[in-house]
C-alpha cells in the first residue's frame, strides 16, 4: 500500500471529568487538558505498526478544527506519521459534514485505508467512519480489535454484541478501531523534537467549498438525572434481607 | 405526519429484542404509522414475529441471498429506497444499528442523531454525551429524514399481540460485493439470558482475579437465573470475552437488578449500568467509585461473600 490517512479529533483528555456550564450551554472548555480522542489514538497506532511491517509506504494524519487541534497533530507525528494536515474551523461540524470534508482529502491524498477511532468521547456519536465510506462508495469495518492486510484486501475481526465477526473489504477502505485493537506507543522525547520538523499542512475549510448546513440544533445541555443515595450493609446476610425486602430475589 | 421505518435486528431466526424497544420510541414519535423493514435471505418466520409486535402497522420483508448477514455496506443502499417514504428512520443503538444506520444517512445525503433517550416531540430530542455525564436536548430540521439510532436501554419493549401486514418488497438498490462477510465467533453457548435483555445481570471486574475465578460469578448467576457481565478491565485482562462487557463501548443495559463484584467503577462502566433498577456493590475498596452509584453496598471480600452469597439464595 502507499498510504493510509488516519484521522485524529481534539477532545477533553479521557482522564478530565468534564463540568458544565450552569446556564446550560454546553460543557465547560476553557483550561481543560485537551488530547487526541483515544479511540483515535489507537487507529494511528495501527497505521504504524501497518508501515513498520513494511505493508505500508506512508501513514498520513488529519484532523478537522481550531488551530489548537496543531498540538494533537504534532502528537501524533511524534508517534511516527509522516506527515500531517488540518483543515481549520472554528465551527462545529456535524458528523456528516466530518465525512464530506475527509472525502475531500481522501480526494487529494488517494489513501488506501482510512483508520479512525469508532467514536469520539466528547459527543460519543460513532458515525463518521461509517458515513465517509458511503459518501467515498468504499467499504467500511467498524469497532474493529483485529486487522490485518492481504493484497488488495483486508481481514477485520469486529467486536459485535454477539461476539466476534470477520469480515473481509476490499481496499481501498475505511476501518474504524475498537479499543482492544492495540496498546498505543508512549511517545519519547527525542521524538517530540524531531516531529517539529515535520511537515503540517493547514488548509482553511471554506477553501474546500463544502456544504456545512447544520441539520441539529442543541437547544440545552443539562446534568444527568441523579441516582438516590443508596445504603451500606454489613453482611451478606443484609444484604439478602435487603434484596428480599426489596423483591429483587425469591423468598 | 410522521411515518416511522423501523429496521429489525435479528440472527436469522430470532427478532432481537432490540427491535421491540426500538417500537416504543417509534409510538412517541409518530402514533400508529411505525413499519419495520425485515431484511433476511429467508425472512418469512422472522416477518411473523415482528408483525406480532403491538403497535406495528405493516411488515415489509425485503428478501435476497445478499441478506444472509447484517451487512451493513449491504444493507444501507436497500434502506435508503425504503426510507424516502418516511419522515423517520430508527435502528437500535446495537453494534448492528450503529454499524448501518450513519451509512444509510449518508446514502440519503442526511446526518444521523444517535442513541435517543426521551422524545420531546417528533424533532426534538435527548441524548447522552460524554458517556452519560451530560444530557443534550437536540432539535432537528423537520425538512431532512431523520434517522436515528435509539438507545434500547431508555424504551421497554412493545408488547405482543400485534397482527401487522406482512408485504414483501423489492428493491431496486445496487449492492456492493466489496464488503463480504467470513464468520461470526461467539462465546456464549446460549444457555444464559442475553444482557441487553435481562432482567438481572451478575458482573465481574478485574478484582475477580482470573478467569478461573468467574466460576463465583457464574455460579451466583446460575441461581438468580441472571446474565453475565464483565467491565472493560476483566475483558482486557482476558478473564472473559469480549461479548460481556458492559460500559460506554461495550453493552449499556438495564436490568431491575445489577450486582457488581470487584468492580471499581470507572465512570465509562457506570455509564453502561445507569438504568439499572438496584445496583449492588460488592467490593473492598469502601472508596471504589462503585459506591456512589450503588443502591447497596457491601465492603467485603468478594471471595468469602459470593460464594455466601450463592448459598443464602436458596436453591
Amino acid at each position: 500500500m502507499q498510504r493510509i490517512l488516519v484521522c485524529l479529533k481534539r477532545v477533553v483528555d479521557y482522564n478530565v471529568r468534564v463540568r458544565l456550564k450552569p446556564d446550560g450551554s454546553g460543557v465547560v472548555l476553557d483550561g481543560v487538558k485537551m488530547s487526541i480522542n483515544p479511540f483515535d489514538e489507537i487507529a494511528l497506532e495501527e497505521a504504524l505498526r501497518i508501515r513498520e511491517r513494511g505493508e505500508v509506504e506512508e501513514v498520513v494524519v488529519a484532523s478537522i478544527g481550531t488551530s489548537d487541534s496543531q498540538q494533537q497533530l504534532r502528537t501524533g507525528l511524534a508517534m511516527g506519521a509522516d506527515r500531517a494536515v488540518l483543515v481549520e474551523t472554528d465551527a462545529q461540524l456535524e458528523p456528516l459534514t466530518v465525512a464530506r470534508t475527509l472525502l475531500a482529502l481522501v480526494d487529494r491524498e488517494n489513501p488506501d485505508l482510512v483508520l479512525l477511532g469508532k467514536q469520539a468521547i466528547d459527543a460519543d456519536n460513532n458515525q463518521t467512519a461509517q458515513m465517509l465510506a458511503a459518501l467515498w462508495q468504499r467499504p467500511h469495518a467498524v469497532f474493529v480489535s483485529e486487522l490485518s492486510i492481504d493484497g488488495a484486501a483486508a481481514t477485520a475481526v469486529r467486536e459485535v454484541d454477539a461476539g466476534l465477526e470477520v469480515v473481509e473489504v476490499d481496499l481501498p477502505a475505511v476501518v474504524s478501531s475498537d479499543l482492544r485493537l492495540n496498546e498505543p506507543r508512549y511517545v519519547k522525547l527525542p521524538e517530540i523534537m524531531k516531529a517539529k520538523k515535520k511537515l503540517l499542512e493547514t488548509i482553511a475549510f471554506a477553501e474546500l467549498g463544502i456544504d456545512a448546513t447544520s441539520q441539529f440544533s442543541v437547544v440545552s445541555t443539562d446534568p444527568p438525572p441523579e441516582r438516590a443515595q443508596g445504603i451500606r450493609v454489613d453482611s451478606v446476610e443484609a444484604l439478602v434481607a435487603e434484596l428480599k425486602s426489596r423483591g429483587l430475589v425469591d423468598g | 405526519m410522521a411515518e416511522v421505518l423501523i429496521v429489525a435486528e435479528h440472527d436469522g431466526a430470532t427478532l432481537n429484542a432490540s427491535t421491540a424497544r426500538c417500537v416504543s420510541c417509534a409510538e412517541e414519535i409518530a402514533g400508529d404509522q411505525v413499519d419495520i423493514a425485515v431484511f433476511a435471505d429467508d425472512g418469512q418466520a422472522l416477518a411473523a414475529q415482528a408483525a406480532k409486535l403491538a403497535g406495528v402497522r405493516t411488515v415489509l420483508l425485503i428478501e435476497r441471498a445478499e441478506n444472509a448477514h447484517p451487512v451493513a455496506a449491504v444493507l444501507a443502499p436497500q434502506l435508503a429506497a425504503l426510507a424516502t417514504n418516511y419522515s423517520h428512520v430508527l435502528g437500535p443503538s446495537t453494534t448492528f444499528g450503529k454499524d448501518l444506520m450513519p451509512r444509510t444517512a449518508a446514502l440519503l445525503g442526511v446526518g444521523q442523531l444517535s442513541d435517543i433517550m426521551a422524545v420531546e416531540s417528533p424533532y426534538r430530542f435527548k441524548r447522552p454525551i460524554y458517556a452519560g455525564n451530560a444530557i443534550v436536548t437536540v432539535e432537528a430540521n423537520t425538512g431532512a429524514t431523520l434517522v436515528a439510532t435509539v438507545r434500547t436501554a431508555s424504551y421497554g419493549q412493545t408488547g405482543s399481540g400485534g397482527a401487522a401486514a406482512i408485504e414483501r418488497r423489492e428493491t431496486d438498490a445496487s449492492i456492493p460485493a466489496h464488503t463480504r462477510f467470513v464468520e461470526l465467533r461467539t462465546a456464549s453457548d446460549g444457555s444464559r439470558p442475553d444482557l441487553q435483555s435481562a432482567t438481572k445481570i451478575v458482573s465481574g471486574g478485574r478484582g475477580v482475579g482470573s478467569g478461573e475465578n468467574f466460576a463465583l460469578i457464574y455460579d451466583l448467576a446460575e441461581k438468580l437465573g441472571a446474565a453475565v457481565g464483565a467491565s472493560r478491565a476483566a475483558v482486557d485482562a482476558g478473564y472473559v470475552a469480549n461479548d460481556l462487557q458492559v460500559g460506554q463501548t461495550g453493552k449499556i443495559v438495564a436490568p431491575d437488578l445489577y450486582i457488581a463484584i470487584g468492580i471499581s467503577g470507572a465512570i465509562q462502566h457506570l455509564t453502561g449500568i445507569k438504568d439499572a433498577g438496584t445496583i449492588v456493590a460488592i467490593n473492598k475498596d469502601e472508596d471504589a467509585p462503585i459506591f456512589d452509584v450503588a443502591d447497596i453496598g457491601l465492603v467485603t471480600d468478594l471471595f468469602t461473600a459470593v460464594p455466601e452469597l450463592t448459598d443464602a439464595l436458596g436453591d
